[in-house]
């Protein structure tokens, strides 16, 4: 029996605003427990919920950026339920009205493209957290709040390729609007998997199972691959699949029985009454369209076909929206795209490596790196030069300053190289005889010899002209 | 000190004078509030140390001449948060729940030169129309003690009736401020939807809940409404709508308005004397110059079922919050998180809100939601355009504000019956209008309210009726006997 495998898969997206979706505690990690927690996080007796309107625009800037459909009058709903990290017993959501609908993006695996449908996606808040230990459970309301958007894909993904590619996607293209970090180990991206199987021409769906703790793109495609093998085995051997819920264990790879699902939660949804429907106007969605950070897919394909990269340098390019951004600023400073693209991935990465930072975290400029660029370009400085010259930029130095603060501006003034050249051939009529016995290697030494006398400030090419002119003379 | 036949400006007038300070004004009507609630047990608690300090921080500044609510002594209903001093909304659940905050309309009375002089007793969760279902012991009518002094904002209503405070702020769902006031022969105004910040106010339900001023008189009303309206930005449902000065037009008469009446609210289940009491408020709009006409609100009728499921499904939601975890009760032998929930919530919710927790629960949930909360909210559509219709020629609608005057504490209540006491106080709360009671008669030495119901934020219009009803007959100028029937 042949099988089509068919996989849902649901991301909640935190995002990165100043303060919370519904109250003015800030959003913040690594804080004291409830230290940014106000009243409204507190779900105190008689207080009320305010939508903050960043969160609304990410929202927007979401849906754009997934080609998704703004709801005009979304309104939010409350979804009921008892838990200590849940104060009010209710979580303010989205469910008749989702911000967005009907989305999409474009995956490629194996060279092949494919669109995968976005159902839905919706803003919510986050919930407190809870810990237990020494005899009692805590509840830290901090992330209580924090405003998320779940994205929920049509039942297009149909293989753990597939699906790894569409979280690869996702997370690109909302990294590049700004609105998330999108991290998977921070937890600011969180990925909720679900997977059946049908016998090929069959019309319904199988039984859907729910996977959980997959805390890696990787996981997340050898937890549906394992599971995909594992239904199969069920049926083939004439069992049925469960509607149920299993871990997948990192250390063997598998997936393990949590627990069986017995009928629906009923959260009791109904529409919020604090908050009143929300009117998004056409004028505030081009505004913010207008003002969307231009997708990587498109930024890798100007690479390639108006600077002439190759795919993979703007792949690794666009790896971020900070080097994307970064490379964009220095060919508006007129920098060479080759020139600047090389520079960035091999001495700029480098030294984010070394330093392990972020681009922002460091004092290297749009500015200054198309400077020194420019002064290779035009010959003031040798790309050898170069390297001292970005580590003065590495130190927030302005390149042009540098260069003459520290000597370093390389000689290429004919009239002023000319005496030195002609000095070196009369001091050397071996190399020069040897030369025209056709012994190349002697030009060699001759340019070391000018270099030495300049101390290396001599410009190469200049010296090279010069030399070949008075030599042949 | 007690406050029969006075108001807000003959007392401000005193205040100016000199004839008498702040803290001595605070002092006595706390005094004089006390001894009466051997009778009526309108207070939960009185406020006594934080009252006398800001009496004294007023008598300090001096009197501000210009704004006639300064010094003033108020009392604000057990579920509006007062910062440090006990809300309980009524219930045991909340009967240690000291809030951190004040509410927003609190607030504004205490910036408006108020001082509070305690809470007043609540049905609990404000579900309730006779102030019996309070963790705190029942309010009597101060009329007759052997009458329930009509709620959930009772303890309010029997506070100015008796002439305990000037004023007190109370809210309404589906009547709180109305029918109560309508049982104690005072004024009470529950303002149009989003008029007033609901910050602060222990929701009951949310889309319905709506703060406002219990009075004496009608212009004291108003008064107290310009100090507690506008936008708040705490809750987004609070309209950013200009607010008027409400006494500006107040003695403009009723020359040439146009008041509709409605024939639904004056059928079966409406005693007679209620029935003659507003066609006689009716006559005597006509005496003084108004059109009266008889309309038809046809789908007011299904107000009570619908209101029966948005109301509790609400609050179903609102309540949950209460569950032992952060503040208020906590049951002491629960063993594991279910259990904790479960005998908190048993042990300290009463009766009645339990049964609208039952019932919200319910229509809440899958696969009744559509048959129950979806259809309520549909009828509260056409509710509110039966209104609409009927505004498009009228300035404002009369009717009575209940159907009987207060009735038994001592009968026995089913709750169906109970709810049918709101039948004519509820489409205003579920079409987000404006409606305020208005003495307007007596039977049996019982007040008889009637209610007047203005168009969206026109509470303008409501006042200069209801002052101009006020200022042409006698009924406020009774006081109540503190005596049982007998």
């Amino acid at each position: 029996m042949n099988f089509e495998t068919t996989i849902g898969l649901e991301v909640h997206v935190e995002l990165k605003t100043n303060s919370k979706i519904f109250s003015p505690s800030p959003v913040q990690y690594g804080v004291d427990p409830n230290l940014n927690t106000n009243v409204i996080d507190w779900g105190y007796p008689g207080v009320l919920p305010s939508t903050n309107k960043g969160v609304v625009k990410s929202g927007i800037m979401a849906a754009l950026a997934l080609h998704a459909e703004v709801e005009k009058h979304p309104h939010f709903d409350r979804k009921n339920y008892f838990y200590p990290d849940n104060p009010k017993a209710y979580q303010i959501t989205q469910k008749d009205t989702p911000d967005a609908h009907d989305g999409w993006i474009e995956i490629e695996v194996d060279g092949k493209k494919k669109k995968i449908g976005i159902e839905e996606m919706h803003i919510e808040e986050d919930a407190g957290k809870n810990t237990h230990g020494n005899k009692f459970s805590y509840v830290d309301l901090n992330r209580q709040g924090t405003p998320l958007i779940e994205i929920v894909s049509k039942p297009d993904i149909a293989s753990p390729d597939e699906a790894y590619a569409y979280l690869e996607a996702l997370r690109e293209r909302i990294l590049f609007t700004g609105i998330s970090d999108v991290k998977m180990e921070e937890g600011s991206m969180r990925v909720d998997v679900n997977v059946s199987i049908r016998p090929y021409g069959q019309k319904e769906f199988g039984t859907k199972v729910e996977l959980k703790n997959l805390n890696s793109f990787n996981y997340v495609r050898k937890g549906l691959a394992y599971e995909e093998k594992r239904q199969q085995r069920v049926i083939m051997s004439g069992g049925e699949i469960q509607q149920e819920t299993r871990r997948f264990d990192e250390t063997t790879g598998k997936t393990i029985l949590m627990r069986v699902k017995e009928g629906a939660d009923d959260y009791r949804y109904f529409p919020e009454p604090d908050l009143p429907a929300l009117d998004i106007t056409d004028a505030w969605i081009n505004e913010i369209n207008d003002s969307m950070p231009e997708m990587p897919a498109s930024r890798r394909q100007r690479y390639v076909n108006e600077f002439g990269l190759k795919d993979y340098d703007a792949m690794v390019l666009t790896q971020t929206k900070e080097m994307a951004d970064f490379f964009d600023a220095m060919i508006k400073l007129g920098a060479d795209p080759k020139m600047a693209s090389n520079y960035l991935q091999v001495n700029v990465n480098a030294y984010l490596n070394d330093e392990q930072k972020d681009l922002s975290e460091t004092e290297i400029t749009p500015e200054n790196l198309s400077t020194m660029i420019k002064l290779i370009e035009d010959g003031t400085i040798s790309s050898k030069m170069a390297k001292k010259v970005f580590k003065g930029i590495t130190e927030g130095k302005e390149p042009k300053k540098f260069v003459e603060d520290n000597g370093m501006v390389q000689l290429s003034d004919p009239a002023q190289l000319q005496p030195i050249i002609d000095e070196v051939l009369s001091n050397n009529p071996q190399s020069v005889e040897d030369f025209h016995n056709g012994k190349d290697r002697a030009i060699g030494f001759l340019v070391g010899q000018i270099m030495k006398q300049t101390r290396g400030k001599a410009n190469p090419q200049v010296v090279n002209k010069l030399l070949m002119a008075s030599i042949n003379k | 000190m007690d406050y029969l036949g006075k108001d807000i400006f003959s007392i401000h007038e005193s205040l100016v004078n000199g004839d008498i300070t702040a803290e001595e004004l605070t002092r006595q009507t706390i005094e004089n509030a006390k001894k009466n609630d051997e009778d009526i047990n309108a207070f939960v608690v009185f406020d006594e140390e934080n009252a006398i300090k800001q009496a004294q921080e007023i008598d300090k500044a001096g009197i501000d001449p210009d704004n006639v609510l300064s010094g003033i002594p108020v009392a604000m209903k057990d579920n509006m948060l007062t910062k440090g001093v006990l809300t309980s909304a009524g219930s045991k659940m909340l009967s240690n729940f000291k809030p951190i905050i004040d509410g927003t309309a609190v607030a504004k009375m205490k910036e408006a030169g108020t001082i509070n002089i305690g809470k007043t007793n609540m049905d609990e969760f404000a579900m309730g129309g006779s102030t019996e279902t309070s963790f705190h012991g029942k309010t009597k009518n101060p009329w007759n003690l052997d009458k329930v002094p009509g709620g959930s904002s009772g303890g309010a209503a029997a506070a100015v009736a008796a002439g305990d405070v000037l004023v007190s702020l109370g809210s309404d769902t589906g009547g709180s401020i109305r029918q109560p006031a309508s049982f104690n022969g005072i004024v009470g105004m529950k303002p149009t939807y989003g008029r007033v910040s609901r910050w602060g106010l222990i929701a009951f339900a949310s889309s319905l809940d709506q703060i406002g001023p219990l009075t004496r008189t009608v212009k004291d009303n108003a008064v107290v409404l310009n100090a507690i309206a506008g936008k708040d930005e705490h809750d987004m449902t609070s309209s950013n709508k200009e607010v008027p000065d409400f006494t500006a037009n107040i003695d403009k008469g009723v020359k040439g308005m146009k008041i509709a009446l409605p024939k639904e609210y004056l059928g079966e289940g409406v005693d007679k004397d209620v029935q003659d009491a507003i066609l006689a408020a009716a006559d005597k709009y006509r005496e003084l110059g108004a059109t009266v006409e008889e309309v038809s609100l046809p789908n007011s009728k299904y107000g009570v079922a619908a209101y029966y499921i948005i109301a509790p499904s609400e609050a179903s939601s609102n309540l949950q919050r209460f569950d032992g975890i952060r503040y208020g009760y906590r049951a002491q032998d629960a063993k594991n998180l279910e259990e904790l929930y479960v005998k908190s919530r048993s042990q300290g919710f009463g009766d009645e809100v339990k049964r609208r927790i039952m019932v919200g629960t319910y229509s809440l949930s899958a696969g009744f939601f559509d048959a129950y909360f979806k259809k309520a909210a549909e009828v509260r559509t056409l509710i509110i355009d039966d209104f609409k219709n009927v505004f498009q020629d009228y300035d404002v609608i009369l009717t009575p504000t209940a159907p009987t005057p207060a009735y038994s504490l001592k009968d026995e209540k089913d709750p169906i019956t109970m709810y049918m006491n709101d039948i004519l106080t509820i489409p205003v709360n579920m079409a987000g209008l404006p409606g305020m009671s208005v003495p307007a008669g007596f039977s049996d030495g019982l007040p008889i309210g009637m209610q007047l119901i203005g168009k969206p934020f026109d509470e303008s219009t409501l006042y200069q009726a209801a002052y101009a009803f006020e200022q042409n007959t006698d009924f406020h100028k009774q006081d109540p006997k503190m005596g049982g029937a007998q």
